[in-house]
C-alpha cells in the first residue's frame, strides 16, 4: 500500500490527516475530558508532578505508546520516505529548544494549535502565531546562511 | 483506570495515523511549509510547500465543533469525573519566550513533539537523538519553573 495511491494529492493527504488529528483530539476530550496537548502529555508522563495520582501518569504513557507504536506501523504500511540523519549537534540543540520551549510556553502545535485554537483561546492564538513566526524566521535565516 | 488507559491509547493511535497520513512526520515537508521565503523568491529559497496548512485546517474543522459541543454543563467525560481544560487566559513572558524557543527548534529540524514521538520507533537514528534531547529539555524546564 502506498499513500500516494490512496490519496493522490499532498493537499488531500494533509486534509485527511488533519481531520484524523482533530478526531483523535475529540476522542481524548470526550473520554478523559482532557486537551490533547502532546508536549504536556509527554512531560506529564516523563516527569511526575507532586501529588499526581498513579492513574494520571498511566494514561499519559498509554497515549505516548499508542502514538509511537501506531506511528511506526502506519509509516511502514504506507511506505513513507525514510528521514535523512541530520548532524548530531543540530538535533540535540533543536530537541533541547523544543522540549524546554514547549514546557515553558505550556504547549506545542497540538495543545496550542489544534486544541487551543479549537477552544478559541486567545492565549493559544498568541502562542501559535509566535512559534509559527519563529519557525518561519529560523528557516529563512538557515536558508540564507547555508546559501551564503 | 483501565478505561482511561484504553481511550488514551486509542487517541494516541488515531493521532499518529493523522500525523503520518498528513505528512507531519516528514521533516522536509514541515520545513518546506515554514519556508515562506519560497513564496516570494523560489529561485533563492526553493518552493514553498503549502500542504501543511491543510493539516491545521482539517484538524480545526473538527476541534472547533468538538470544543463547542462536548464540554458542556451537564456533560461528563466517558472515563473521567470531569472536564479538565486549561483555564489560563493571561499572556505572559513565559508563553511568548517558550513559544519562541519552540519555534526556533521546530524550524531547525522540522520536528515538533507529536511527529517526533510518532516517529520514535520507525528505526531512524535522527529522531532518537531528537527525542532524547526533547526529554532533557522538558526535564530542565520543569526543574527551573517549579
Amino acid at each position: 500500500m502506498n499513500l500516494a495511491t490512496l490519496l493522490p494529492h499532498p493537499f488531500l493527504q494533509a486534509g485527511v490527516g488533519g481531520i484524523l488529528i482533530g478526531l483523535a483530539s475529540w476522542l481524548l476530550l470526550a473520554s478523559l475530558g482532557r486537551v490533547a496537548g502532546i508536549s504536556g502529555i509527554a512531560a506529564g508522563a516523563l516527569i511526575p508532578t507532586q501529588g499526581a495520582l498513579a492513574g494520571e501518569r498511566a494514561w499519559r504513557w498509554a497515549f505516548v505508546a499508542g502514538l509511537a507504536v501506531v506511528g511506526a506501523g502506519a509509516a511502514a504500511l504506507l511506505h513513507t520516505p525514510a528521514v535523512a540523519t541530520r548532524p548530531f549537534a543540530l538535533l540535540v540543540t533543536a530537541g533541547l529548544l523544543v522540549g524546554f520551549g514547549t514546557v515553558l510556553g505550556s504547549g506545542c502545535t497540538s495543545g496550542h494549535g489544534v486544541c487551543g485554537l479549537g477552544r478559541r483561546s486567545v492565549r493559544s492564538l498568541v502562542a501559535t502565531l509566535v512559534f509559527m513566526g519563529a519557525g518561519v524566521v529560523t528557516v529563512l535565516v538557515t536558508t540564507l546562511f547555508i546559501a551564503a | 483506570m483501565i478505561k482511561k488507559i484504553v481511550f488514551a491509547a486509542l487517541s494516541g493511535a488515531l493521532f499518529a495515523m493523522g500525523l503520518v497520513v498528513s505528512g507531519m512526520t516528514q521533516p522536509p515537508k514541515v520545513i518546506g511549509f515554514l519556508n515562506v521565503g519560497g513564496i516570494f523568491a523560489p529561485e533563492r529559497f526553493g518552493a514553498w510547500d503549502a500542504s501543511l496548512a491543510f493539516v491545521m485546517g482539517g484538524a480545526l474543522l473538527v476541534t472547533l465543533v468538538a470544543f463547542a459541543v462536548t464540554p458542556r454543563a451537564g456533560n461528563r467525560p466517558w472515563a473521567a469525573a470531569k472536564f479538565e481544560l486549561p483555564m489560563r487566559k493571561d499572556i505572559d513572558a513565559k508563553l511568548v519566550v517558550g513559544a519562541t524557543l519552540f519555534g526556533i527548534g521546530w524550524g531547525l529540524v522540522g520536528y515538533c513533539p507529536g511527529p517526533a514521538l510518532a516517529s520514535l520507533l520507525t528505526g531512524g537514528v535522527d529522531v532518537i537523538v531528537f527525542v532524547a534531547a526533547l526529554a532533557a529539555g522538558m526535564w530542565a524546564a520543569r526543574r527551573i519553573i517549579k
